[in-house]
């Protein structure tokens, strides 16, 4: 897909909408699907006379953010208008952050298939939402539910080259602040979207070339394609000679490629005013301690724990912790289960088919899930009957054990029993046990089959193996016996 | 009954202790004193006397119960139609906001509420609080008391006008950059631009955040210190607001600053300047100690002072755009709902800020002529509280002039020279009172201006003794 000529810079504005109870300016709620216009007040209405009062926990929120990822927090910054004109900001400005934004200097490590990297983060910010259009055959409608909900804004350097690199920053992003509590960072409900700046350069070129921006992609699956899609572009064009513009474009989903919204040759001019109802933000290194000292193990940090602790797959462990909620049921449930290593890829593998929910939800709890692997890896029951006990298990709740026992579902192991299967097996296959003996081994195979038939699937694969083998070579013994 | 609408709030708080009358027979004289007089004064735009009744009836029915709320309870007051009311229109005498009615009281009207005084009325002002005159109203044509053919001052002409012509107890108006005190200076009344910051804006439709300050209008010093009391603190749903600590009254004697620019020839006219000198006078006879400064470039600060409000107020004004409230223009696409709400609704001193506010903000003249601005604010801010280390006043001129005639033909660039007297305290954020010092010989008031350090409110009014002004000064 990459031009092998090129080379794509790719840098990633992430809105993330701060987990608070109430907007950032004022004491209205913050909940997701509420009807249209029944959290708004004069203030994030825009009201004349209102004023804007900050919101300390957002701030906190904000910080917290700074700090998963380790950024400088600023001393004092600022508030400002960034003003333009359109129906959903009712104060024809958005309060953000300008030339003083509260954290700068960070970095995040992705991994890829090609390794770790560590992308800049450039700068985070503070700003407002705006409410949202409601377009209908019968004309527009504006809510303003969403119009001062806390938002943060995370600008990355430049650094990342590929669709793949994104998505690896974004899952990153969205592990670290959700564990961090700063934002449900949940994209189908928007609260997380991403603006994305891509262009082209000749490898070994130090030069930008024209970029352009991919506005509002809400799903880590898009933003990859999307940069797919935008590099191919880009470099057909550069490639047949001509030039590449300097303008925004948006993802469609249904064509699967990107498509113009606007041309950019005069850049908008925002006009950005000091916010005069805002007092400088001031944050001394003493309001910083209580707020490091309450963070929570970030994903990294976890995700080395994970291994050392239960000597689980790397592999394993960063998927576990890209999802705090995922990496806590692994843990609540390896406390009840002796094989972490078989119990995370029992998770990974079987339950995470059953879990479509964001942020993860489990249908089964931890301790079932701990009971049932620790059948499996008993191998009081096989495989096969651990995974159709789950499946059940996600319908309704029982104990693996009672039921596995009560249905007789667990696996055959005695002796007695698995001898005299296997004698019937031999005494109703003579053609298959001739075949063994002329050398052909897929008889035995064969002979298994017979065998997990009989036994309704419930013989020790193993131990049936093993007996079959014997009582194949003792009937060679006593024809050998009879012959002499 | 007229003899009591030029009591004090003390008095009026007597008489009705001693039951000579009651607050609704208070109210009553004024709101009949505002028939009589709005004719040729036209200070209000809405007179609410079923609300002024109601609230006076509440009033008297706590002073029978012996549970009075205070020294502001029954006093009939007036505030500058900026100032949001709920369920009382609030139009900043704009078409835009004609029929605007807040689902809110901004903070200082809940507080007066609070203390029981009783709303009259909201009062006429230049559209949006631009201009000196009033005659900027799209809605009320407002004149000076003494002479009707003279203005009453703006922006704030309103609230200085209903003072002067017995029309309410005191009144609320905003003043940016001399807008209560040069109005307050043209009808002869007290007029207290507070510290930025000790009177909640939450609430008060806002020219521009960073200067409006809330303040005070009154006939006498100690009705002002009353209402200052009641106003005057933090309030969470203000962020710039703040603790109000006031600091007290030096027992040395006082140190005056004559601010010296003023008399150059020419600069004001000679009859402000004589009382200016006078004035200095008065200080020096009680004991003051008085000196002489200059401002630190009043031109500059001027110019700083017309950049920071108009790019402030284009900012502000954003928001009307006929779509939630206010005056809604027809077009068939936004660009033209747009252009039609704010084209048809707007005067022309407000275009005419938005342009000027706008061109400023815009590309590169935003760091040459924005930013250089507030640098200047800086400057002058600097320079201003350098003087009150050493003065503990500074005294100037209010007004360049008395009152000038209605309908003047007055360039933009002279309108902006009445404020130069009085930008340098606001873009200081200092406190400055508007002083009556009597009148001129065609009867019109004259005004001095003290200003002084931050929460020194006490001071000024306290120095209005030492200036010789009597209660019978203010008030026709």
């Amino acid at each position: 897909m990459n031009h092998p000529e090129y080379e794509a810079v790719i840098g990633l504005e992430v809105h993330a909408e701060l987990r608070t109870a109430s907007k950032i300016f004022c004491s209205c709620k913050t909940e997701f699907g509420a009807a249209p216009n029944t959290q708004c007040c004069p203030i994030c209405m825009g009201l004349p006379g209102s004023l804007p009062r900050l919101n300390r926990y957002a701030v906190e929120l904000a910080i917290r953010a700074g700090l998963a990822l380790e950024c400088e927090i600023a001393p004092r910054s600022k508030f400002d208008r960034k003003q333009y004109f359109y129906p959903d900001l009712p104060k024809a400005y958005q309060i953000s952050q300008n030339k003083y934004p509260l954290c700068r200097n960070g970095r995040l490590q992705i991994r890829t298939a090609k390794g770790v990297r560590q992308i800049r983060i450039t700068r985070i910010h503070m700003e407002e939402d705006a409410g949202k259009l409601i377009h209908s055959p019968d004309g527009t409608r504006i809510d303003y539910n969403r119009s001062g909900v806390g938002l943060i804004e995370i600008v990355s350097a430049p650094d990342l080259r590929s669709g793949e690199e994104a998505s690896a920053y974004l899952r990153a992003l969205r592990g670290i602040l959700v564990t961090a509590g700063v934002s449900d960072c949940r994209m189908q409900e928007g609260s997380m979207r991403c603006d994305i700046n891509l262009s082209l350069r000749r490898r070994g070129e130090e030069a930008l070339g024209a970029r352009t921006e991919i506005k509002n992609v809400n799903s880590f699956a898009f933003a990859e394609k999307a940069i797919q899609c935008e590099i191919l572009r880009q470099s057909e064009l550069l490639a047949r000679g001509e030039r590449v513009e300097s303008e925004t474009r948006r993802f469609d989903e249904a064509l699967g490629c990107t498509v113009r919204m606007r041309k950019k040759e005069s850049a908008a001019d925002y006009r950005f005013l000091a916010e005069p109802n805002l007092p400088v933000l001031c944050i001394s290194q003493e309001d910083l301690l209580p707020i490091r000292a309450a963070m929570p193990e970030l994903p990294e940090e976890r995700r080395a724990r994970l291994c050392k602790d239960y000597g689980i797959a790397e592999a394993d462990a960063v998927i576990l912790t890209s999802e705090p909620a995922l990496a806590d049921y692994f843990e609540a449930s390896a406390e009840h289960c002796t094989d972490a290593v078989k119990l995370s890829h029992f998770l990974l593998g079987e339950l995470l088919r059953y879990c479509r929910s964001d942020p993860f939800r489990s249908p089964v709890s931890a301790l079932r899930l701990a009971e049932l692997v620790a059948l499996w890896c008993e191998e009081r029951i096989n495989g096969t009957t651990a995974k159709r006990l789950l499946a059940r298990l996600v319908e309704a709740d029982f104990s693996p054990e009672a039921v596995a026992a009560q249905e007789n579902l667990m696996q055959i192991r005695d002796r007695e029993s698995l001898c005299a299967m296997i004698r019937a097996v031999l005494a109703d296959s003579p053609k298959a046990v001739e075949d063994y003996r002329k050398g052909k081994l897929a008889a035995l195979r064969a002979l298994q089959g017979r065998l997990m038939a009989v036994s309704g699937g419930r013989a020790d694969p193993m131990l049936g193996e093993r007996i079959l083998l014997e009582m194949l070579s003792e009937e060679d013994d006593e024809k050998e016996r009879a012959c002499e | 009954m007229h003899a009591w609408i030029n009591r004090s709030i003390k008095e009026h708080q007597a008489a009705f202790a001693a039951g000579e009358y009651t607050s609704r027979e208070l109210t009553s004289a004024f709101l009949k004193r505002i028939e009589e007089k709005e004719p040729s004064v036209g200070a209000y735009l809405t007179v609410d006397a079923e609300g002024a009744l109601r609230e006076a009836d509440a009033s008297d029915a706590r002073r029978r119960l012996g549970v009075p709320l205070g020294p502001l309870d029954g006093i009939p007051y007036a505030l500058k139609d900026t100032f949001c009311t709920v369920g009382l229109r609030t139009t900043c005498a704009s078409r835009m906001l004609e029929h605007y009615v807040p689902p809110y009281d901004a903070e200082a009207v809940s507080r007066l509420r609070r203390a029981g005084a009783v709303l009259l009325g909201k009062l006429n002002l230049d559209e949006f609080a631009m201009g000196s005159s009033t005659e900027h109203s799209a809605l009320g044509n407002t004149r000076n008391p003494y002479n009707s053919d003279c203005v009453a001052g703006g922006s704030s002409g309103g609230s200085a006008a209903a003072v002067a012509a017995g029309e309410c107890v005191f009144s609320l108006g905003t003043d940016t950059g001399g807008s209560i005190r040069q109005p307050a200076a043209f009808c002869g009344v007290m007029g207290l631009k507070p510290t930025y910051g000790a009177i909640s804006r939450y609430g008060v439709i806002a020219l521009a955040s960073s200067l409006d300050c809330v303040g005070i209008l009154s006939r006498c010093a100690e009705d002002g210190e009353i209402v200052l009391s009641v106003l005057a603190g933090k309030d969470e749903k203000d962020a710039t607001s703040r603790a109000y600590l006031p600091s007290s009254i030096p027992s040395r004697p006082l140190r005056v600053a004559l601010v010296a620019d003023f008399l150059r020839d020419g600069m004001i006219a000679e009859e402000i300047r004589a009382l200016l000198l006078e004035s200095a006078e008065r200080f020096r006879k009680k004991g003051a100690q008085v000196g002489e400064i200059s401002l630190p470039s009043p031109m500059r600060a001027l110019a700083a002072y017309s950049v920071l409000t108009a790019a402030e107020a284009a900012s502000e004004l954003g928001r009307y755009d006929g779509i939630r409230y206010g005056f809604a223009g027809a077009g068939e696409d936004l660009e033209n709902r747009y252009v039609s709400s704010r084209g048809e609704s707007f005067g022309r001193e407000v275009k005419r800020r938005i342009l000027f506010g706008t061109y400023v903000m815009t590309g590169s003249r935003r760091e040459e002529i924005y930013n250089q601005a507030r640098r200047v604010r800086g400057d002058v801010k600097a320079s201003m509280e350098k003087i009150l280390t050493e003065y503990d006043l500074i005294l100037a001129p209010a007004t360049p002039t008395v009152a000038f005639a209605a309908g003047a033909q007055r360039s933009p660039a002279e309108m902006y020279c009445s404020d130069l007297c009085t930008v340098c305290g606001s873009l200081a954020g200092l406190p400055s009172l508007s002083v009556p010092m009597g009148k001129n010989m065609e009867g019109l008031p004259m005004a001095v201006q003290l200003t002084a350090a931050p929460f020194s409110e006490s001071l000024l009014y306290h120095a209005t003794a030492l200036l010789e002004v009597s209660h019978e000064s203010s008030g026709i």
